[in-house]
């Protein structure tokens, strides 16, 4: 077996809002590393960071602290224009409101094509126009649809629009912020289907975002969860599904519904009570490749119990 | 035998637009009987939440149009009542909560007066600070920490969850008889949508109120329902207990919405089985069953003629072709089988 590359690599990330004197501390010093062709999924409850976490990678905000690796390379040291075009190229971000990130009156082949048009990564406009046709195409629409506006299209062909704009540079890596929480259930299936295929295709690597426990298990290989900017447990998806140690991630399984009626009128909720973190909180590797965060007195105790 | 509270017999609603005239809710039945819940369950635009307003009176007209049916009510037709009748229906006898707490909240006005408007309106208490002292017991009963000083608490200082308790507090204070809930978890987080949940129904426990719960997320349905419509296009295609709707369905469209969800119990690297296209047009729904064009057991006939409700059990039924004697056995799809033999091995 070959060792994985790590593609990328967050280490003691700090994205604080507010002032210094009252900080919001958005992400409160976060390390994980995501390797190549993987989906690492990222998951928590609305405000604790999981969309800050990714806006700082893709470097839309000046980190506060920390220091974030891609392919090796430091990119919060990245001023020059070519290395921030080239980084743009190598990572890209899909939305979770196909509605909101499209621009009402540009067709959809303006929007897939505004990023190569802003690399001029084609030679002329019969290639401007292939590349197009073949995107859609990529994503499950059609040539034609190239012509028609976000409001002819429904939910799930708006949010395939948005992948086939954060496709059109080749990227490495996407970083996916709730793609699928606007969709139906049928259509959701068809988004993440799309997005496993494109993966193997393309070797993508996914950090995927998104609050709804059940789908992130099926898409990730590996489920990092957060609570309060910090990163509380990381691991392989089955191991965080089967064998959580801390308690937010007990908690947070034990709440989800799943669509058996035996098991909801068994399922027992297990209410989370925070405890102030240690002093000397860290993050320990509880078991290979299992991470928690915590003092040494708390994770031996969690897992005890 | 448990008392019938509401029965719906073939509704419909239209609205009339520039395109054309949209068949929203396409001739809608079902029953409702003390103390039970019935979960309505489909995908966006099928009709959830026109079907749950309508029967609140709540469609603007214009556009909206009651072309038909009948919302038996306390022996009564609500489509036939006034304006000013259902006045008098609305919070008192039914109540609903929406999926944005905010749609019931005055932002400007503390919630322990927009809770005391409401009894005294009804006349369910008499004096002012009785109505508080009633208020305050509601706050508690729906799980409000501090009661007594977040009587005073404007809806801003609330968190979402708080905000949709106190909707809920509302909507008790007059005791109705059924409750219409139209996706009101569906914004919260996990954790507390399944509080929400607990305290539906632990209140359900206590007054033997009915509830319609509308949802799209199949996990609730499981979790709340004691019966379960299907929506599609405007019509309920399977209706029957959870146990039937989950262990034993029988149209090709709930087969889709079951074989949609990935199963967390199961690891496994196939797709999910998606259900292919999206929903039609209601301007001008399909010939036949609405569902065809996206159903892969699609017979000729789907194609002509729209298919009648086929009665499968006491308490089950679906309106599809399948089911027809004539109709060739289709079995249940592969990765919809194993999940329900996973659910028995696994879940009892
Ligand atoms: N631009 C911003 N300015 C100030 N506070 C922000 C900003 N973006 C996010 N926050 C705050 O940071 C926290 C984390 O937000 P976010 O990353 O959006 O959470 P999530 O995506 O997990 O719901 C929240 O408390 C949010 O209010
Ligand atoms: N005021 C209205 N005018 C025109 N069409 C409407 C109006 N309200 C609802 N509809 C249409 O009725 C159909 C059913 O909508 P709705 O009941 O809101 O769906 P659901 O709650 O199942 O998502 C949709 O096609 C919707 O566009
Ligand atoms: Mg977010
Ligand atoms: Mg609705």
């Amino acid at each position: 077996m070959t060792v994985a590359n790590k593609i990328l690599e967050v280490k003691g990330l700090k994205q604080y809002f507010g002032t210094k004197k009252a900080p919001i501390k958005a992400i409160d010093g976060i390390s994980f590393d995501v390797y190549e062709g993987e989906t690492l999924g990222l998951v928590g409850e609305s405000g604790c960071g999981k969309s800050t976490t990714g806006r700082s990678i893709i470097r839309l905000y000046d980190i506060t602290e920390g220091q974030i690796f891609f392919n090796g390379k430091n990119i919060t040291e990245y001023k020059s224009r070519k290395d921030l075009l080239q980084f743009n190229r190598e990572m890209q971000m899909i939305f979770q409101d196909p509605y909101a990130s499209l621009n009402p009156r540009m067709t959809a082949g303006e929007v897939i094509a505004e990023a190569f048009d802003i690399h001029g990564l084609y030679k002329n406009k019969k290639e401007r126009q292939e590349k197009i046709g073949s995107l859609l195409e990529s994503v499950g629409l059609n040539r034609e649809h190239a012509n028609r506006y976000a409001h002819e299209f429904s939910g799930g062909q708006r949010q395939r629009i948005g992948i086939a704009r954060a496709l059109s540079l080749d990227p490495s890596f996407i970083i996916a912020d709730e793609p699928i929480s606007a969709l139906d259930v049928s259509i959701q299936a068809q988004v993440v289907n799309l997005l496993k295929e494109l993966q193997k295709e393309r070797g993508l690597t996914y950090l995927f975002i998104a609050h709804d426990l059940s789908m992130v298990k099926y898409i990730s290989d590996r489920i990092a969860v957060m609570y309060r900017g910090k990163i509380v447990e990381l691991g392989e998806a089955d191991e965080i599904y089967n064998n959580p140690i801390h308690p937010y991630t007990k908690s947070l399984l034990s709440a989800v519904p799943q669509p058996n009626p035996a098991y909801e009128r068994k399922r027992v909720r297990i209410p989370y009570k925070h405890e102030e973190n240690k002093e000397d909180a860290k993050v320990i590797e509880a078991k290979p490749g299992h991470f928690v965060y915590g003092s040494d007195d708390q994770v031996k105790r969690w897992m005890s119990s | 035998m448990k008392k019938k509270v509401l029965e719906v017999k073939d509704l419909r609603i239209n609205f009339k637009t520039y395109a054309g005239e949209v068949k929203a809710v396409r001739g809608v039945n079902f029953e409702l009987y003390e103390g039970e819940t019935l979960a309505i369950v489909g995908e966006s635009g099928s009709g959830k939440s026109v079907t749950s307003n309508a029967l609140m009176k709540l469609i603007p007209q214009p556009p909206g149009i009651y072309a038909g049916g009948e919302i038996l009510f306390g022996g009564r037709d609500l489509v036939q009542l006034t304006e000013k009748e259902m006045m008098s229906v609305r919070g008192n006898d039914i109540a609903m909560i929406f999926q944005d707490p905010m749609t019931a909240l005055n932002p400007t006005m503390r919630i322990g007066y927009q809770i005391t408007e409401v009894l005294l309106k009804h006349k369910k208490t008499g004096s002012r600070s009785e109505a508080k002292e009633r208020a305050i017991q509601l706050l508690d009963q729906v799980g409000i920490p501090f009661p007594e000083k977040r009587f005073r608490a404007y809806p801003h200082e609330l968190s979402g969850g708080m905000r949709q308790r106190v909707v809920i507090a509302i909507a008790l204070a007059a005791n109705p008889k059924l409750l219409i809930a139209d996706e009101p978890t569906t914004a919260l987080d996990v954790t507390i949508q399944a509080q929400i949940l607990e305290l539906m129904k632990e209140i359900q426990k206590k007054s033997n109120t009915s509830i319609i719960f509308i949802t799209h997320d199949l996990g609730v349905v499981a979790n709340i329902a004691d019966r379960v419509a299907v929506m599609y296009a405007g019509q309920i295609v399977e209706y029957g207990t959870v146990n039937d709707i989950f262990y034993n369905p029988k149209h090709p469209y709930t087969w889709g919405l079951l074989g949609s969800m990935p199963d967390l119990d199961n690891n496994s690297n196939e797709l999910l089985r998606a259900i292919p296209g999206s929903p039609p047009n209601l301007i001008d729904p399909p010939i036949g069953d609405a569902f065809a064009p996206r159903n892969e057991y699609a017979l000729a006939i789907d194609y002509e003629k729209e298919p009648p409700m086929f009665q499968v059990s006491d308490t089950h039924y679906a309106k599809t072709w399948l089911l027809h004697p004539d109709a060739p056995k289709i079995p249940l799809p592969e990765a919809v089988a194993r999940r329900i033999e996973g659910y028995q091995q696994g879940g009892e």
